[in-house]
């Protein structure tokens, strides 16, 4: 009894990661200096040159200043480059996961209901730690 | 000689992290910088209330990220993430790390005024958020 408890509970922790395909490690310099301004958004919404892009004009970062020390920018570098997604980049001078054409596909009709497409976790309850399926 | 460098290092390493560990020695530290520009500065709390308040002829002032007054939490003024108080009555951990410190005054000087900030200013916003009380 206490086994079979154990083995749903087990399944229950699994459901995301099995919902979402590849859940990506989280990491905490990523979260720590990326998430502070908005949602750490799941590295694989974009592929590596667009993250490629965006480090390296973060001084310009859509109009804030998000620069980072070096030891921080290299580190959540690789971890972008280690966990990019396969999609084709988006369209635009600025990367943006909300022109990328699976985004507007997933949401077509949704955006207007959230005042700042920014903000995931207006919708997605699970945004903060990569949940996105809901 | 050796010895004497050896121990004016280990000193200064002490001195350092125990200066800026809290906002009182953050401000400590930037009326010091101040003062090797103008030995008469004096921190004024009713100058860094005008100074965060201010949009210094750009868009935004630090107020509008930090809510005024900034003992209540913020909310981010392009992504509308939630910001935690600023300050340090509202929000001990505010100014403990002298590197996260000057990294986030880095960039929100930039933002707001375009430059970075004197130590001046920045004794001045120590004042004004180390006598806001919530």
């Amino acid at each position: 009894m206490k086994k079979e408890l154990f083995a749903m509970l087990l399944a229950l922790a699994a459901l995301p990661a099995a919902a979402h395909g590849v859940r990506v490690p989280p990491s905490p310099a990523y979260k720590a200096e990326c998430g502070s301004c908005h949602v750490a958004y799941p590295p694989q919404l974009l592929p590596g040159a667009s993250w490629q892009q965006l480090m390296a004009q973060l001084e310009r970062h859509f109009g804030s200043d998000a620069s980072l020390d070096a030891t921080a920018q290299q580190e959540i570098g690789r971890y972008l480059a280690a966990h990019a997604g396969g999609r084709a980049a988006p369209a635009g001078a600025e990367p943006r996961i909300t022109r990328t054409r699976w985004f507007l596909k997933e949401h077509r009709g949704e955006i207007p209901a959230t005042k700042n497409p920014a903000s995931c976790a207006a919708c997605h309850k699970g945004a903060e730690d990569g949940y996105y399926e809901d | 000689m050796k010895a004497k460098a050896i121990f004016l290092a280990s000193a200064l390493a002490l001195a350092g992290p125990a200066l800026a560990a809290d906002a009182a020695g953050a401000l400590a530290g930037y009326q010091a910088e101040a003062r090797k520009a103008d030995a008469a500065f004096s921190p004024s709390a009713s100058r860094g209330a005008q100074f965060f308040s201010a949009r210094h002829g750009g868009e935004w002032s630090c107020s509008s990220c930090h809510g005024a007054p900034p003992t209540g939490q913020g909310k981010h003024a392009k992504t509308g993430k939630a910001i935690a108080p600023l300050a340090p009555a509202a929000n001990a951990e505010r100014f403990t790390d002298a590197a996260r410190t000057e990294k986030w005054f880095r960039r929100n000087c930039n933002d707001v005024l375009g430059r970075a900030c004197s130590g001046a200013e920045k004794a001045d916003v120590l004042a004004y958020l180390l006598q806001a009380r919530p």
